[in-house]
């Protein structure tokens, strides 16, 4: 699903230049729910943006499903987005004054589904975060979790190949953590790549695989013990 | 279709701040409304001008006899002289661009009045002797009857042509004056019609007090056998007055033994430099109205573009996760510029028909026969070409705003509330 070798990329602020990624070498398979772990400045966002095309590397190669990512114009990473990738994200980012069910349905907008069909097919995905009696409410009447839930329908409602989540259970309690990572787990049954960015140990034991990031390079990778129940 | 979630996005930014959105969008109203009373005026300057000429041919000028200044053959200067009516076949034979020649004559002299009775009533007018061909060169309305025609001149008929202000001194209000006499210096003229001038104020209040008799009776009663006392000359459209108006001088001043040189035993009146310069005028006034007007608009739209510099800074975020979730940069510039398009128009349409509004209120007020303001008016035409004007300007506010929104990475803008 994603390859990536040999990946590096700095920022350049001015005159100074911070190396973040110093040359990454990762596969993901489809179908694995793996998370990034790493201290802060590690480049685990960094390499996430990446992955998740907003943000440009600088040299190596990444392959998403096959297709080698470099070059693109941001209309064609946009469509990428849109059919490929699913964000979540840790500040939730809904737009505020969209009710629940048209937040879900917004990425359908940009596959220019019409109004109807696609509040149609937000409701089912609002029921399958268990939120359906809360479609129409806007994101400031809601609580975190449900805003995570809400996030989490909006990144799978355009079916993509690949969730991504930088820090989702950050602005969580430990209890909604668990309930939001049970619900990543179900997505991942379901046949969908999950990649999570967390600091938290006891969210990434919650996954398959943990990859250690350690100022730009893989400092380790391990599967955990869930892999083997399920094995 | 109507996309319901653009206009959602449109309305909840404009309504998310009500002070910014008016002020923003009276920039833009202002310079609308400016635009249009300033043509207006315009406009109801002109036409009050062009009213005054009434339909005067434009391609014209007038010639009349003054006395000599530069003696010559033997004769002495300020010797007085006249035009003769074959000066009119020589002007007709010799100048090809010539279409009209029409001569006058005045009865008892230069704005000298007779005396005119219809029974009881009488008064004081101007009789001119014309000619058929007057109606083509200033052409009046015919309230009752006919104009002159070449019978008239022929057989040399007693016939008159009074002005509307003359039939209502001698006539009773909604009198027929057709077949009624009138007795003009003692002898009995038949009235074959009244008119009315074309042109406005005194202009016309002159023209409606004249008494108009065939050319040729006129040169009979009047004892002048040949006297013309000034040409009406019209000139073919193709040529201009001014080329036409030395051979005119040339060729009298070899008829009348004038000196080549001495312009000044003419006086003339060229009315097509004069709607020229008129003209001009217009133009000028025109192209200073729409520079100011256009100024105005475009501080209305450097307005716009601003507020729409702010909105989006705080959207960035929103922006962000668009583009995130599948948004392309055209999209999101789509969507910017119909906002600014949608604020500049709404306004733009408010200023406009305020402007209209006013344009109409100010033309109720006037006196229909102001000689300085007449028909303010803002045409059709003009109403499209400003509205095409507020969208293109309402492009012109988004577009910096909408490529600044772009030009930044997505992940930055997520990031820029973080």
């Amino acid at each position: 699903m994603i390859s990536i070798s040999e990946l590096h990329k700095s920022y350049v602020t001015g005159l100074n230049s911070l190396h973040v990624l110093k040359g990454i070498n990762l596969t993901i398979e489809e179908g694995e729910m793996v998370s990034i772990m790493g201290s802060s400045g590690s480049g685990k966002s960094t390499l996430l943006n990446v992955i998740g095309l907003l943000d440009a590397y600088d040299t190596g190669k990444y392959h998403l499903n096959g297709t080698l990512m470099e070059n693109m114009s941001e209309t064609k990473a946009a469509w990428y987005r849109n059919q490929m990738i699913g964000f979540v994200f840790q500040s939730f980012n809904l737009i505020a004054f969209k009710n629940a069910m048209e937040n879900v349905a917004l990425p359908l907008y940009y596959q220019k589904v019409g109004r109807r069909k696609r509040n149609k097919i937000a409701m089912e995905y609002l029921e399958k975060v268990g939120l359906a009696d809360w479609a129409h409410h806007t994101p400031n009447e809601l609580s975190g979790g449900q805003k995570q839930r809400i996030a989490i329908a909006r990144a799978l409602i355009s079916k993509p190949k690949v969730i991504l989540a930088d820090e989702p259970t950050g602005a969580l309690d430990t209890h909604t953590s668990y309930e939001v990572m049970e619900l990543f787990k179900e997505i991942n049954n379901a046949g969908i790549t999950v990649i999570i960015v967390t600091h938290e140990k006891d969210i990434s034991e919650r996954t398959k695989r943990i990859i250690h990031l350690k100022d730009g390079l893989i400092e380790k990778e391990y599967k955990t013990k869930l892999n083997l129940s399920y094995a | 279709m109507i996309d319901i979630d653009k206009w959602q996005e449109i309305f909840h930014t404009l309504k998310q701040n009500r002070l910014r959105t008016a002020l923003t969008a009276f920039g833009i109203f202002w310079g609308v409304f400016m635009l249009v009373i300033m043509l207006g005026a315009g406009s109801g300057l002109e036409n009050a001008v062009y009213s005054n000429m009434g339909d005067f041919a434009k391609n014209s000028m007038f010639i009349w006899a003054q006395h000599t200044t530069m003696p010559y053959k033997g004769f002495p200067r300020n010797r007085s002289y006249h035009f003769e009516y074959s000066d009119k076949y020589a002007l007709e034979e010799n100048i090809p661009e010539i279409e009209i020649i029409a001569p006058t004559v005045n009865g008892g002299g230069y704005r000298q009045t007779t005396l005119v009775v219809h029974g009881l009533k009488k008064g004081e007018f101007n009789v001119l002797g014309k000619t058929p061909q007057e109606n083509n060169i200033d052409p009046v309305d015919i309230a009752w009857g006919r104009f002159l025609n070449e019978y008239d001149l022929l057989e040399r008929r007693k016939s008159v042509l009074l002005g509307y202000r003359v039939y209502e001194e001698l006539f009773d209000k909604g009198e027929d004056p057709v077949n009624k006499y009138v007795r003009i210096n003692g002898i009995y003229f038949q009235v074959i019609g009244v008119y009315k001038s074309k042109h406005s104020g005194g202009w016309g209040e002159n023209q409606n007090s004249e008494i108009w008799i065939p050319f040729s009776t006129a040169q009979q009663v009047y004892n002048y056998p040949n006297k013309v006392d000034h040409f009406s000359i019209v000139v073919k459209p193709e040529y201009e007055v001014k080329q036409v108006e030395g051979k005119v001088m040339a060729i009298l001043a070899k008829r009348h033994n004038l000196h080549p040189e001495d312009k000044a035993a003419f006086g003339y009146n060229n009315v097509g430099e004069e709607f020229k310069k008129m003209n001009g005028l217009f133009l000028g006034i025109r192209g200073l109205i729409w520079i100011v007007g256009i100024g105005t608009l475009l501080a209305g739209i450097i307005g716009v573009s601003n507020i729409m510099l702010i909105i989006l800074r705080e959207r960035t975020v929103e922006f962000g996760i668009k583009r995130a979730i599948g948004a392309t940069p055209k999209k999101i510039v789509m969507s910017v510029l119909s906002e600014s398009v949608f604020l500049t128009l709404i306004a733009g349409l408010v200023g406009l028909m305020f402007g209209v509004f006013i344009i109409e209120l100010v033309n109720s007020v006037i006196p229909p026969d102001s000689e300085m303001f007449r028909n303010p008016e803002v045409d059709f035409k003009l109403a499209v070409s400003a509205l095409i004007i507020i969208i293109i300007s309402g492009m012109l506010a988004g577009v910096i705003p909408s490529r600044r929104v772009v030009s930044i990475k997505p992940i930055e803008a997520i990031r820029s509330e973080q």
